[in-house]
């Protein structure tokens, strides 16, 4: 189905945030916006629900950890005992304090990688993959907000338009996706 | 809005300071009966130092803490600026607290808590001897009226630029406060070290670590942090401070979080280091701890550790007064704690218990920081007028 999508561009992040404010009270749903780097605030706003990155975060840290424990008492225990300054090398609990600075590196390491590559995934922005900005200057120091028509069946075109007027953006554009 | 100190609190601190001389007078008569007054004179000095001590390290904390907003040209912290300055307030009333008891260690030479300053002890010790060139009264004195005459200095100027810029407003306070700021840091980057070297390393005199300094500036830190967080709720549930929203609290309960995980860093460096290299002279540290304080000494890091960690991990508990309130006051005296075993662990040994003396002595002079923290908040309004970062900080939103 033809879907008409009205983007509005702006040149400061609060006068987007302050303009998508309007638009939601009126009822308007703004679909996404697009901006250099994040919004404080604008989450809520637009309705955008909490990120669950969180919770993956969580298991590719216990992954981490668990990938170092059982490692390191595999290198440093069973598979070749050392003798680190007379320790006993026949107990990786006893030794504990000496595995805890790479566990906790290891943790961190598994956890910011797998986090990277799951928000590039989930936003189809590995490297190589089309665009999903609207314009190029989203990237530099422009702020677009998206309005689709399909969203948004209780307003007119022009209506919408009309309403973005008030919000102060500095040029808008419109697209018809198949 | 200028803020009135209620009755209720008040009466809450005169009665600490009522119960806490009350308790430490108890103590005192229990000391004298036991073993013939023995301990007496070394406990209750190393009681006034671990006190002095611990409410004079909030104090510097906060001047610190300003002193680092203003580095770095910080927006938010304007509208909780003047809870930073009242904090920060202790401070000439902490350094007369440090110069007496560290004055009346002296004049017993030493008290038997800072060994080097007995000549009978230094006689009879080759590795003292070795260390008078730094450690002896004369030049110890001088180092403590350096650090204590910088840091009132520094205060002074901060708090009177700061009455200033509401008055007449502009930048030239702003860059001054910079430029002053970045000095005193790194004044405060090298006494901060020593000064602990001074007044709590130089107790378990033989021994050493280069990290100390910074183990116990972080424990300090972390103590002034808790007391800004609880200090700005309760202030916001009195009905004061409108511009503080939901993103200060939070923003200040992350510190509390992340400067918990610097001390639990820092704790974790010097342990691990020292017990994996194994040298005679630097476990003896540790062989005292785990000796005599094994359940205190780790049940206090595993508490100021993963109390933090486990519930003010999610951003709402850093949002939310009750939970912060709650882990705040339990690290706060964790820090004690801390502070605690690192005085009396090298001076009394396994002869130091928790008992009147030190509850009282801990609950008098926090009734007094208390006292002096609320009547410094009325001297200046609540709310900065001219700060250059003040609308900033008024649509602070994370």
């Amino acid at each position: 189905m033809a879907d008409k999508v009205i983007y509005a561009m702006y040149d400061d992040d609060d006068v987007l945030k302050d303009g998508a404010k309007k638009l939601v009270s009126k009822g308007v749903k703004v679909s996404e916006v697009f901006s250099p780097f994040p919004i404080h605030g604008i989450d809520p706003i637009i309705g955008v629900k909490n990120t669950r990155l969180g919770i993956m975060a969580f298991m590719y840290a216990i992954t981490g950890t668990l990938l170092a424990t059982i490692g390191m008492r595999y290198f440093m225990i069973v598979d070749w005992p050392m003798n680190v300054g007379g320790k006993p090398n026949n107990s990786y609990l006893q030794n504990i304090l000496a595995f805890i600075p790479i566990t906790f590196e290891f943790t961190v390491l598994c956890a910011a990688h797998g986090m990277a590559l799951t928000y590039f995934l989930r936003n189809k922005t590995l490297p190589g993959l089309p665009a999903q900005n609207p314009d190029p200057r989203t990237t530099d120091d422009k702020f677009v907000m998206e309005l689709r028509l399909s969203e948004n069946s209780s307003f007119t075109e022009e209506e919408l338009t009309a309403l973005l007027q008030t919000t102060g953006y500095v040029e808008l554009d419109q697209k018809v996706l198949n | 809005m200028d803020f009135k100190i209620t009755k209720n609190a008040n009466i809450l601190t005169l009665v600490l300071i009522a119960v806490g001389l009350l308790f430490t007078g108890i103590g005192v008569v229990i000391e004298a009966g036991h073993d013939h007054g023995h301990h007496l004179g070394q406990r209750l000095a190393g009681n006034l130092l671990i006190d002095s001590f611990f409410f004079f390290g909030i104090g510097l904390g906060a001047l610190f803490f300003l002193a680092l907003q203003y580095a770095t040209e910080t927006g938010w912290y304007a509208s909780v600026k003047r809870v930073i300055e009242a904090v920060a307030g202790f401070l000439p009333v902490g350094i007369i607290l440090m110069v007496v008891t560290l004055l009346i260690i002296t004049l017993q030479d030493g008290a038997h808590i800072y060994l080097w300053m007995d000549e009978e002890v230094v006689k009879h010790d080759e590795i003292i001897q070795g260390k008078s060139a730094y450690l002896n009264k004369a030049f110890f004195w001088i180092r403590t009226l350096v650090y204590f005459a910088t840091y009132y200095i520094f205060w002074n100027g901060f708090k009177k630029r700061s009455l200033l810029e509401d008055q007449v407003g502009g930048t030239d306070i702003h860059f001054t406060n910079y430029k002053k700021a970045a000095v005193f840091l790194v004044f405060f980057a090298v006494f901060s070290s020593t000064s602990s070297w001074d007044w709590i390393m130089s107790i378990d005199v033989h021994w050493f670590s280069t990290l100390f300094g910074w183990y116990v500036f972080a424990g300090m830190w972390c103590s002034t942090m808790v007391v800004l967080v609880t200090l700005t709720l309760y202030l916001k549930k009195q009905g004061y401070l409108p511009n503080v929203n939901e993103s200060h609290i939070h923003d200040l309960g992350k510190w509390m979080f992340a400067i918990s995980f610097l001390w639990s860093y820092l704790w974790f460096s010097q342990f691990m280091l020292i017990w994996y290299a194994n040298i005679g002279e630097e476990v003896t540290y540790y062989i005292t701890r785990i000796k005599d304080f094994k359940l205190m000494y780790f049940g206090m890091f595993l508490i100021n550790f993963a109390l933090p960690m486990v519930l003010l991990m999610s951003r709402d508990a850093k949002r939310h007064a009750g939970i912060l309130t709650f882990v705040g006051a339990i690290i706060l005296f964790g820090h004690w704690v801390d502070v605690y075993i690192m005085i009396m662990a090298g001076s009394m040994g396994e002869a130091a218990y928790i008992g009147f003396l030190e509850i009282g002595l801990l609950l008098a002079v926090l009734g007094l920081f208390l006292k002096m923290i609320l009547k410094n908040l009325t001297k200046a309004p609540l709310t900065v007028v001219n700060h250059p970062f003040l609308d900033e900080s008024l649509h602070h939103e994370i």
